[in-house]
C-alpha cells in the first residue's frame, strides 16, 4: 500500500522509466527492508512491549531499512514515504538519509466512541489509516456506552439486538474482526473499552435485572442506575461476557472503565442501602464502587487480561493490579493527578489535555502540541511510568459525515508531541510539517 | 371495493399551478416566493404566484413525504400557506482563503435549496488568492490564483453555477471586496495597489489599492463592466470593510495628496473618495450595490437604495448598527451573530436560531428596511474536506 500511497497518484506513472541512456542522475532502485529479529512478529499482535525502532539509509542505488521488529519496519516505511517527493516534472525525488528513530512513549493511542453515534466501519478503517500515517498504535475502541450498544454479542445477542440504535447499526464478529486485522496489518493494537458500572443504560436493554432499579418514596421508579454491584447474577453476567471480550479481542489490555458513576441511584435503592450496611461501607458509596471494580479486575484478570481504567477507579482508591493503566482525563490539575498515579506505582496514560472533541475557532493544534506529558512533579523513576497519551474523540457531535475532518489534522499534533523528542517544539517548525503533512493525507 | 385499503387511495400526482412563471428569468430581491399546497383525499395542488414560490413549495412538499415499516410512501392531508418573513436569505461563501472545486459550490447551492436560502454570496477573492479568471484582465488570476491552472473559476465554471443556483431559485451575488482586501490583486495588475514606504523608501509590500491615481479607476471601470455583465443579478457587493490606513499613510505621493485636497489626517476621507467613485461606476453600469457597514459607518455618501451588510459583532454591536443603518433610511442585511466559522463546542446552532433580527430599537418603517441575513463560511480553515459538516 506504501507504493501506492508514493506514487499511485502521480499520472507520471503511466509514462514508464526514461531510456537508459538519459539518466543521468543517480537513482534509487529498491529499498530493502531488513527485520532482524529471530521472530519479527509478522503473524502476531503488536503490543505495549513491541520494537517500534528502525534504521533507515537512503543511499543510491539501494535503500535499506532496518528494524528489530516487524512494527518498526512500517513506522520505518512511512517515514520513508514521506522523504519521497515529486518535482515539477513528475519525476520522484529522495535526499540521500541516514534515519535512526524510535517512539518517546509506546503507547500512542487515538479514542474512537461508536455508542453516541454509531460509526460505519468505512470510517473506523479510513481512521486507522490516519493513524498510521501519524505513528499512532492504539486504537481506544469505546465501543458501548449510555446511548447505544452496538457490538454484537456471542453470548448475549439481546445486549445489542435491544441496545444497539437499529439492527443495522452494529458490529457483528466479522466486522470487529475485520478491524483488529485492518489495524494489526498498520502495527496498531485494539484495546476494547466496556465501561462499567456507569455508562451503561444500554445494557439494560437487553440484559434484564442487570442495572441497579432507582426508587422513590420505597417505589421502584422504573428507571435504572449503574450496574447493580449486590447481585450475584451480576457478577455471572460479567464473568462470562468477559469471558468473550477477553477471546473476540487479542491485545493484552481490556479498558474496563469505571468513570463518573453517579451514585444516587444507588443511594435510593434498599438492598444497596442493606449491602453497604453488612459490608460496613458506611454511607461512602465510593467503597461500594471499588468492591465492584475489584471484582471485575479479578475476573478480567482470570482471563489473563491487562486493565485500563479510568481515574476516577484510583481516586476512590480501589485496589488495583500492579499492572493496571490508569488514564488520566480530567483537565482540572491534570499534572497533580499524574503525580498521585505514578507516584503509587501505577502505568499512567494521559488524555486530559487531549480531548478533541472540544472544538473552538482557530488553530488549536498548537495547544495540542505544547503540552509536555512529563510536565508533573515526580522522580525519574516516576516519569517511566508514564507510558504514553491518547487523543480522544467523544461521540456526542461526531458521526461518519464529520469525524475526519474534526479529528484530523488536529491529532496529528498529538502524535508528534507523543513519538517525537522532547525537545521538538518549535511551533513555525511544525506548522510548516504539518500543512505539507495533511496535503499527504489527503 | 372488496379490498380496502388502510391507506386512503394513492396520490398519484402533484400539480404544480404557477399563475407568472417567468421560467427563463433570473429570481430577484422583488421575487414572490409564496405558494399555497393543498393535500386532500386524490388531489394534491401545489400553486404559486412565480416558479420561485413553486420551488419553495415543492422543497416543503418532499419534507412532508414519509415512509413507513413497509416501505410504503405516505402524506398526510395538509394545507399550507406559506411565504417567507425576509426576501434576502443568505449564505457567504470565501472562496479567496481556500479554493472551493466547483463540485463543493454545487452541492452547497443543492443544501441551500434544502433550506429556502435564496442568495449565495460569492466573496470569490480577497487578500490570500484571486481564482475568479477575468477575460478583460487574464493576468488577475493567472498572477494571483493558488494555481492558475488547477484552482480557478472559468467563465464557464461561473456560468455553471449562476445556472444550477437560479434553477433553484438563487440569486448569485459577487462580492469583489476593495480597496482593502486586495493582495492577490496586485502581482496581476501591476500599478493598482499602494506601495507601502518605511521612511522615504518602498518597503516592498503593497497596501490596499491606490485610490489617488487615475489609471485605478480606469482599471475598476473595466473589470466591473465585465463582472457587471457575467453576473446578471441586480446586486454587486462591493466590500469595503478592513481597510488598513498604514500603508496609504506611509505613502508620500498619498500624503502629499490627503494635503492637496484638504483630507487632513482623516484617511477615512480618502476612503470614501475611493468608494465614492467606485459606487458611482458601478451605478453607470446599472447595478445596485451591497456593502459592509464600514462604509456607513465612515460617512460615505450612498445612493439610497444601497444596501448595508452589518457584521461586526462584538459586545451585541450589531443591534445598534442595525438600528443606525436603518434609522439612516437605509436597507440593512445581517450576518454579524451568524459567522458560522466561528466554530465552537456543543450546540451552537441554538444561539444562531435565538438571533431575532428585528430586535432593536425603532418605528416600523426601520424594520421594514431589514432584507434579511447571511450565514458566513469565512474560508480561512475551511476547504472542500471539511466545507459540508461545517456549515450544516
Amino acid at each position: 500500500r506504501y507504493y501506492e500511497y508514493m506514487f499511485g497518484h502521480s499520472w507520471r506513472r503511466m509514462r514508464g522509466r526514461r531510456p537508459l541512456a538519459a539518466r543521468v542522475e543517480p537513482e534509487l532502485f529498491q529499498l530493502q527492508v531488513v527485520i532482524e529479529a529471530g521472530d519479527p512478529g509478522c503473524d502476531r499482535h503488536p503490543h505495549l512491549g513491541s520494537s517500534e525502532a528502525y534504521h533507515l539509509i537512503v543511499t543510491e542505488p539501494v535503500a535499506i531499512l532496518k528494524a528489530s521488529e516487524v512494527w518498526g519496519a512500517l513506522r520505518g516505511l512511512e517515514t520513508f514515504s514521506q522523504l519521497v517527493h515529486e518535482d515539477d516534472y513528475g519525476s520522484f525525488l529522495v535526499n540521500e538519509s541516514e534515519i535512526n528513530d524510535f517512539p518517546r512513549f509506546a503507547h500512542r493511542g487515538i479514542l474512537l466512541d461508536t455508542s453516541r453515534h454509531y460509526l460505519p466501519l468505512k470510517s473506523i478503517l479510513t481512521n486507522l489509516d490516519a493513524m498510521a500515517f501519524n505513528k499512532f498504535n492504539v486504537l481506544h475502541w469505546h465501543i458501548v456506552d449510555d446511548q447505544s450498544f452496538p457490538y454484537q454479542s456471542i453470548y448475549f445477542p439481546e445486549l445489542s439486538d435491544k441496545g444497539a440504535y437499529s439492527s443495522n447499526l452494529i458490529y457483528t464478529p466479522t466486522d470487529v474482526r475485520l478491524v483488529i486485522e485492518y489495524a494489526r496489518l498498520r502495527g496498531i493494537r485494539v484495546i476494547p473499552e466496556f465501561d462499567t458500572p456507569g455508562h451503561t443504560q444500554s445494557w439494560g436493554k437487553g440484559q434484564k435485572d442487570l442495572l441497579t432499579p432507582c426508587y422513590s418514596g420505597g417505589q421502584p421508579t422504573g428507571s435504572f442506575g449503574p450496574v447493580n454491584p449486590v447481585w450475584n447474577t451480576t457478577y455471572d453476567f460479567m464473568a462470562k461476557f468477559f469471558k468473550e471480550i477477553s477471546s473476540v479481542f487479542p491485545d493484552e489490555f481490556i479498558h474496563l472503565g469505571g468513570d463518573e458513576v453517579d451514585f444516587s441511584c444507588w443511594k435510593s435503592n434498599p438492598e444497596v442501602k442493606e449491602f453497604m450496611k453488612k459490608q460496613g461501607f458506611g454511607t461512602d458509596y465510593a467503597k461500594l464502587e471499588s468492591y465492584y471494580v475489584q471484582n471485575i479486575l479479578d475476573i478480567v484478570s482470570s482471563y489473563n487480561k491487562g486493565q485500563m481504567v479510568w481515574q476516577e477507579v484510583f481516586d476512590h482508591k480501589a485496589q488495583l493490579k500492579p499492572d493496571t493503566v490508569v488514564q488520566v482525563w480530567m483537565a482540572n490539575n491534570y499534572a497533580h493527578e499524574l503525580s498521585s498515579v505514578t507516584g503509587a506505582g501505577f502505568t499512567a496514560v494521559l488524555s486530559a489535555p487531549w480531548y478533541l472533541d472540544y472544538i473552538s475557532y482557530g488553530q488549536d493544534w498548537k495547544k495540542y502540541y505544547s503540552v509536555e506529558p512529563l510536565n508533573f512533579p515526580g522522580s525519574e523513576k516516576q516519569k517511566k511510568l508514564l507510558i504514553g497519551g491518547e487523543a480522544c474523540l467523544w461521540g456526542e457531535f461526531v458521526d461518519g459525515t464529520n469525524l475526519t475532518p474534526r479529528l484530523w489534522p488536529r491529532a496529528s499534533a498529538v502524535g508528534e508531541r507523543l513519538w517525537s523528542s522532547s525537545n521538538v517544539t518549535n511551533l513555525q517548525d511544525a506548522y510548516r510539517r504539518l500543512t505539507n503533512h495533511r496535503c499527504r493525507m489527503l | 371495493a372488496e379490498n380496502e385499503p388502510s391507506w386512503e387511495t394513492p396520490c398519484s400526482k402533484l400539480l404544480v399551478y404557477v399563475s407568472t412563471p417567468g421560467c427563463d428569468g433570473f429570481p430577484s430581491l422583488d421575487s414572490k416566493e409564496s405558494y399555497k399546497l393543498s393535500v386532500s383525499k386524490g388531489s394534491m395542488l401545489l400553486s404559486a404566484e412565480t416558479i420561485w414560490g413553486a420551488l419553495r413549495g415543492l422543497e416543503t412538499f418532499s419534507q412532508l413525504v414519509g415512509r413507513d415499516e413497509n416501505g410504503t410512501y405516505y402524506i398526510n392531508e395538509t394545507q399550507i400557506v406559506d411565504f417567507p418573513r425576509f426576501p434576502h436569505r443568505g449564505l457567504l461563501l470565501d472562496t479567496s482563503r481556500h479554493y472551493l472545486p466547483l463540485r463543493a459550490i454545487l452541492e452547497t447551492l443543492d443544501v441551500m435549496a434544502y433550506n429556502k436560502f435564496n442568495v449565495f454570496h460569492w466573496h470569490i477573492v480577497d487578500d490570500p488568492s484571486f481564482p475568479y479568471e477575468s477575460s478583460t484582465f487574464p493576468e488577475l488570476s493567472k498572477q494571483g490564483a493558488f494555481n492558475a491552472m488547477t484552482h480557478v473559476y472559468t467563465a464557464s465554471d461561473v456560468s455553471t453555477v449562476i445556472e444550477y443556483a437560479r434553477l433553484r431559485g438563487i440569486r448569485v451575488i459577487a462580492e469583489f471586496d476593495t480597496p482593502g482586501h486586495t493582495l492577490s490583486w496586485g502581482p496581476g495588475a501591476p500599478g493598482l495597489l499602494t506601495p507601502c514606504y518605511i521612511g522615504k523608501t518602498r518597503s516592498g509590500v503593497y497596501g490596499p489599492i491606490n485610490p489617488i491615481v487615475n489609471s485605478t479607476y480606469q482599471f475598476v471601470t473595466s473589470l466591473f463592466q465585465e463582472v457587471s455583465t457575467v453576473f446578471p443579478d441586480y446586486f454587486l457587493h462591493l466590500g469595503g470593510d478592513e481597510v488598513d490606513f498604514t500603508c496609504w499613510k506611509s505613502n508620500p505621493e498619498i500624503r502629499a495628496f490627503m494635503v492637496d485636497v484638504g483630507f487632513g489626517e482623516d484617511y477615512k476621507k480618502l476612503e470614501s473618495f475611493y468608494i465614492q467613485r467606485l459606487l458611482d461606476i458601478v451605478s453607470s453600469l446599472g447595478k445596485g450595490y451591497i456593502v459592509w457597514q464600514e462604509v456607513f459607518d465612515n460617512n460615505v455618501k450612498l445612493r439610497p437604495d444601497t444596501i448595508i451588510h452589518v457584521w461586526k459583532e462584538s459586545n451585541l454591536q450589531y443591534i445598534k448598527e442595525m438600528a443606525n443603518v436603518t434609522r439612516a433610511g437605509y436597507r440593512a442585511l445581517l450576518s454579524a451573530p451568524w459567522y458560522l466559522n466561528r466554530i465552537s463546542y456543543g450546540q451552537d446552532w441554538i444561539e444562531a436560531y435565538k438571533v431575532e433580527p428585528l430586535s432593536f430599537e425603532g418605528v416600523p418603517e426601520q424594520k421594514a428596511l431589514v432584507m434579511g441575513g447571511e450565514a458566513c463560511m469565512w474560508g480561512e480553515y475551511v476547504d472542500v474536506t471539511n466545507l459540508t459538516p461545517r456549515l450544516w
